[in-house]
């Protein structure tokens, strides 16, 4: 019977009721009085020098409040990044400057030249039209492997070349070396990650405020971490003290990672705001956001897999190129290295794994973490070159991945991660379980009778999340700490609020976090509310990414939450004239143990707020505490997926016909919306996989720069519901946070990429197009058609 | 300027508009209806579907002047009369059938303008119908699962797959 | 959008003396010039929506037998109504998504002439007559190239006639992202022969592949579509080289024609 109320239970989302009412406040709902409307002249070239920007008749134009080009913000501080990589030679990145405004070159289409504020949006796109722009094109740097060459164009002039670090990780060259050499079979494989956008369907907004009565800034965006925003953008760019600038993300329709990162807009609107002495809002449109929100992925790599004559795993070895983009954005350089690197042990017990990392400039949008950022990456790289070495050596693909996992925990792997507990055998028996896949020949047989070839691709993956120890991140080049913090305010009623660092975009956390709370006191739900994103409410905390916000931020909240019990059994073993060593706390009830004394938890909190009868002496009066929680390790989702695809061999185009997802996610505190985070997670793996394609030409112009060239996934992409199962019933808890719980948000869109291409490349085998190792995502009709063709 | 006049959930409106004015616009900005989102600018991702006339339309795609004299209906209006959720809502609300809530008005108003024309749509139909509809978040299959059990037809309960 | 003033006549003849004015555009369902217009890529000065006038609206029976639709009727109104022409409404019913054919009209998509809409490769492929405010045009010599048509400016398309076929079918290739035909093909066949019209491919815009014409009409099956045309002049873009578009007007073709009813 499933639980209806706490740990465990799936109760109706309570943040639903506003959404489907109409009635949610995101971002572009906020209107301050007086506010004028800032658009931004973005750059139409990929690379250029600014020789001159006249805004000479563009100042008088109706409405104009005020045109702001670089020059305005010489003065200020550039967009930092947030993570410094130091390379195999032991220098740190190069870093190159990212004014929120270009200053004397622009380097990639949308790249903002001038921006103009005005009473009126259409007068301030109009005034912008008037402005004169003296900009001499310079050659594009956009292929990687291009830029990488001593004779190529600089994106920076000031840095030596257009490489920004080359990163070696895990085991050393010679070892590595020797374990291919000794090596009875090698599989190599070259593919393309393919750059894609994140697409949140709540574009981004901002709106910058200013009181000059107390000299505070406000600044409400659409961010998952206001915190974050606050601290970036208050001491690296304008310079402004925390308790002057207050962040507030209020309701925020999705991030996936685009959102994590600070933005010039946010800057801009936030100076501007005082410079003008009128609050200004900028709200993108998607053809904007394609130009300016942080791309994701984009890695070209050759993998190398060694084995021994019976199949073990020897070695791996990784070069992958990693676009940086035009700019480092806030965690871009963390992303192809700690959050990819890491990872690129797998479930095997691979003895030597070696990954090198060039991370280059380019003429292209900024690239940083998008759903799952760097764990796609290094499982589609390995799942891939093993799927390839099973066809290769004629073995089950499943039975190789079988015989090398890992099976013993704690497991320190040779990239400086240690796994805390798995248990990988136990998702791939229930994905076969549920795949059903003594059926597979029987369906391939009725595809064919209909000209269709069938395939099937299975594929395992590990993430690292609950994002992440600030000692080892520190070590690593994090500037900043990772942890997270709750304040839970017990009121004299009894009723709760929690103040939380993390930041629900979608995940539910209005839901989940009171039933941990509820589950803890005793007490039912409804008393319990969550407060986040606005940094004047909410203790410092780090925001919602990484899968991170119950493992770190819920952890937090139940540091806190114990606290709270702590003190208030000493309230009622006052009340109760009893040792609060044996006081209880069951059903909201606080009792003396063996008796049948108790007092309600409303009796304890209100003497808590009118300490009449109080030991005072002893504790103070008031109930409300915070902790903050840095997690000792990552956490380890792990699972097994599985799907079988039609391919049309006429027309190339590729169906997903079933598909199953079997994930070790630890403990689950709500099923249904766990569920509803893998499904959202392979919708976007399905995307990468078959649709998405974000796509730049010679010239660094953007191709897909709106939804009629860039695929998104459409209810008609996905599986229907009788031939798709998501699982999370294999659990092994995280040892070393309070709930036991791993992480849910990213796996889907991890674990899925490889499980769809390994399918197609099954179903092509299967119909004699045996030519065909593998097709780069995503696997379009005219990709899998030239790949059947030879074209 | 032009004068517009039009039936908003129910209740009559009036405005002076530009003629470039977008019925989005005019929702959202004159009648601080916020319910009605935008998330692109080349009409296909249907965040701001709105039924004017009873038929859903894309109110970023039609002009205001052009919904003069019309019955306007947006997510504000869809509850019931007494303020509780209606059948497509509470579906919704049972199944997860959201997660950002950026996509779910457009999503409620497609979902009502697809049962009155199919009361009991296949899957399949469903999931054709959204066409004009992207989530981000939901992966859809949560949606889809709402819309069948909003028809009355039998969908397994959430979270006990 | 840059300014401009709306005007809602009801009439044709209103509507034809407001687009007298300088820098007036017609607009139909706007389903494609209002985002164009958000780009900023068009300033009109006056919009003349037609929307507003009723006797362009409506499907019926012609007494040649043709079926006539109003320029102004919108898709979903023709997928509904025109169960006389089966091919021609199953064309209508799978245009762009539900919103967009509520408001999409017959006469705005034939104005426009999108290189990937549905709506040219029905019209062409059913030999059709557009019927302006002036005078009639035949579809051969309506289409003059990707978005260029016979209209002139302030000419409104008030109606067109279908010849209804024997059998018919459209067979429309997605592109995955826009979910415009990257490669559509419609077939009608008629008592005096085959007509096959082809959308998305060409540079050119639609276009008649006569070669499956002639072949078809002397053997109306799958089996005697010939060779995909050569690739020469075909589009090449992120969705598809100019090759595999060829290829797919062959494949669409012969499932058009194995789908006629």
């Amino acid at each position: 019977m499933p639980k209806d109320h706490g740990i465990g239970a799936s109760p109706k989302r309570r943040e639903d009721v506003r959404f489907l009412t109409g009635a949610g406040n995101y971002t572009d709902d906020i209107n301050v009085h007086g506010q004028a409307y800032v658009h931004f002249l973005r750059s139409d070239l990929a690379h250029g020098k600014i020789n001159n920007v006249d805004t000479s008749a563009a100042e008088g134009m109706p409405g104009v409040v005020r045109i702001f080009t670089g020059a305005d913000f010489e003065g200020v501080g550039g967009l930092p990044c947030g993570w410094q990589v130091t390379d195999k030679h032991g220098e740190v990145m190069k870093e190159p400057a990212h004014p929120v405004l270009a200053q004397g070159k622009v380097r990639h289409v949308g790249d903002p030249v001038a921006a103009v504020v005005a009473d009126s949006l259409e007068q301030a796109r109009t005034a912008a039209e008037a402005i004169v722009l003296d900009i001499e094109e310079l050659p594009a740097v956009v292929d990687m492997g291009k830029a990488l060459q001593s004779d190529s164009t600089k994106v920076h002039d000031d840095l030596s070349d257009n490489l920004c670090y080359d990163w070696q990780f895990g085991t050393d060259t010679e070892t590595t070396d020797a374990a291919f050499k000794g090596a009875a079979h090698v599989t190599t494989l070259e593919l393309v990650n393919n750059r894609l956008v994140a697409n949140p369907m709540e574009p981004r907004v901002a709106v910058g405020d200013y009181s000059r009565a107390n000299d505070e800034h406000t600044l409400y965006t659409t961010s998952q971490n206001p915190h974050v925003i606050r601290l970036l953008m208050g001491a690296f760019v304008l310079g402004i003290p925390e308790h002057k600038l207050r962040v507030v993300a209020p309701d925020v329709g999705g991030g996936f990672g685009t959102k994590i990162f600070h933005y010039a807009e946010e800057a801009f609107c936030t100076f501007a705001a005082k410079a003008c002495n009128r609050p200004v809002k900028w709200t993108s449109t998607r053809s904007e956001a394609f130009m300016s929100d942080a791309h994701g992925r984009d890695h070209v790599t050759k993998i190398e897999l060694a084995l021994d004559k019976d199949n073990n795993f020897l070695a791996v070895r990784t070069d992958t190129m990693a676009n940086m983009g035009a700019y480092l954005s806030t965690f871009s350089s963390s992303v192809p290295t700690w959050l990819h690197g890491t990872l690129m042990a797998g479930n095997y017990k691979t003895p030597a794994v070696q990954v090198n990392v060039k991370a280059v400039f380019t003429n292209t949008v900024p690239v940083d973490a998008y759903r799952g950022a760097g764990r796609p990456e290094a499982t589609f790289q390995l799942e891939r070159v093993i799927d390839m070495a099973a066809r290769e050596l004629g073995v089950d693909p499943i039975a190789l991945r079988r015989q090398n996992f890992i099976t013993q925990f704690p497991y320190a792997t040779p990239v400086a991660v240690e796994y805390d507990t798995g248990d990988y055998e136990a998702t791939m028996a229930k994905m076969e379980e549920l795949m059903d896949l003594g059926g597979f020949a029987a369906r391939r047989k009725a595809s064919e009778a209909n000209g269709k070839l069938r395939g099937l691709g299975i594929n395992c993956f590990i993430e690292a999340c609950g994002i992440a120890p600030s000692n080892l991140v520190g070590q690593l080049g994090a500037r900043a700490g990772l942890y997270d913090a709750a304040t839970v305010r017990v009121n004299a009623t009894g009723s709760i609020s929690v103040m939380v660092g993390a930041h629900s975009h979608g995940q539910g956390h209005e839901t989940v976090f009171p039933q941990v709370v509820a589950e803890m006191l005793g007490i039912d739900e409804g008393m319990i509310d969550i407060v986040h994103g606005d940094t004047s409410k909410i203790p410092f905390g780090m925001g919602t990414y990484g899968s991170r916000s119950l493992a770190v931020c819920g952890s937090a909240m139940v540091r806190a939450t114990e606290k709270i019990i702590n003190k208030a059994k000493k309230i009622a073993g006052h009340l109760l004239e009893a040792s609060d060593s044996d006081i209880e706390l069951k059903d909201g009830q606080f009792t003396v143990a063996g008796t049948d004394k108790s007092v309600a938890w409303g009796d304890v909190t209100l003497a808590a707020y009118v300490p009449h009868n109080y030991p005072l002496e002893d504790i103070e009066p008031g109930l409300e505490e915070t902790a903050f929680y840095d997690p000792a390790n990552f956490t380890y989702p792990a699972g097994a997926y599985a799907c079988e695809v039609e391919v049309d061999p006429d027309t190339g185009k590729v169906t997903i016909e079933k598909f199953v997802s079997a994930d070790d996610f630890g403990n689950v505190v709500n099923p249904m919306i766990v569920e509803g985070q893998v499904h959202g997670g392979i919708a976007q793996g399905i995307g990468q996989a078959l649709l998405e394609n974000c796509a730049y030409d010679e010239n660094g112009q953007l191709l897909s720069a709106s939804y009629m060239d860039y695929a998104m996934p459409r209810a008609d992409d996905i599986p229907h519901m009788a031939s798709y199962v998501v699982d999370h019933s294999c659990q092994t808890p995280c040892t070393h946070n309070p709930l036991g719980v791993k992480g849910c948000g990213e796996a889907g869109a991890i674990g899925s990429p490889p499980t769809v291409v390994n399918a197609v490349i099954d179903a092509l085998h299967s119909g004699g197009h045996t030519h065909v190792n593998h097709i780069d995502m995503p696997v379009s009709p005219s990709r899998v058609w030239a790949a059947i063709n030879g074209q | 300027m032009t004068k517009v006049t039009m039936t908003v959930n129910g209740k009559a409106v009036s405005g002076e508009v530009k003629g470039n004015t977008l019925l989005t616009e005019f929702l959202r900005e004159d009648l601080r209806l916020t319910g009605t989102h935008v998330g692109c600018d080349t009409s296909q991702c249907g965040a701001c579907v709105v039924h004017v006339n009873g038929e859903a339309v894309k109110s970023c795609t039609m002009f205001a002047a052009e919904a003069d004299g019309a019955e306007v209906k947006t997510v504000e209006g869809m509850a019931n009369a007494d303020g509780s959720l209606s059948v497509i809502q509470q579906a919704f609300q049972e199944y997860h059938g959201l997660q950002c809530g950026f996509c779910t008005p457009g999503m409620v108003m497609s979902a009502a303008a697809l049962l009155k024309d199919n009361p009991k749509p296949s899957e399949a139909e469903v999931r054709d119908y959204l066409e004009g509809n992207i989530c981000r978040c939901t992966g859809y299959h949560n949606i889809v699962r709402a819309i069948m059990a909003a028809s009355g037809q039998d969908v397994p309960a959430v979270a006990a797959e | 959008m840059y300014s401009f003033d709306i005007q809602r006549p009801t009439s044709v003849a209103d509507a034809v003396a407001a687009l007298a004015t300088d820098e007036a555009l017609p607009l139909g369902g706007g389903q494609t010039l209002i985002p164009t217009l958000k780009q900023r890529l068009s300033a009109p000065s006056v919009l003349v929506s037609l929307s507003g006038i009723s006797e362009i609206k409506g499907v019926c029976t012609g007494d040649d037998g043709a079926l006539c639709i109003g320029g102004g009727t919108t898709h979903a109104t023709v997928a509904n109504e025109a169960s006389a022409y089966p091919g021609l409404a199953a064309l209508a019913g799978n245009i762009g998504d539900p919103a967009v054919r509520n408001r999409g009209t017959i006469g705005g998509s034939l104005a426009n002439n999108d290189p990937s809409a549905c709506y040219p490769a029905a019209a062409l492929g059913s030999g059709a007559t557009i019927v302006t405010n002036t005078r009639s045009i035949a579809a051969d010599d309506y289409f003059q190239g990707m978005f260029e048509t016979a209209l002139n400016e302030g000419e409104i398309i008030t109606e067109v006639r279908f010849p209804v076929p024997e059998k018919s079918a459209y067979m429309k290739f997605e592109q995955p992202a826009s979910r415009f035909a990257l490669v559509g093909v419609f077939v009608a066949k008629y008592a005096d022969g085959v007509r096959v019209a082809v959308t998305g491919a060409s540079e050119e815009g639609v276009f008649r592949w006569t070669e499956a014409e002639a072949a078809l009409s002397s053997n109306f099956s799958a089996d005697a579509v010939p060779a995909a045309p050569s690739g020469d002049g075909m589009i090449s873009d992120l969705h598809g080289s100019s090759a595999y578009r060829a290829h797919l007007v062959a494949v669409m073709t012969k499932r058009a024609v194995a789908a006629a009813s």
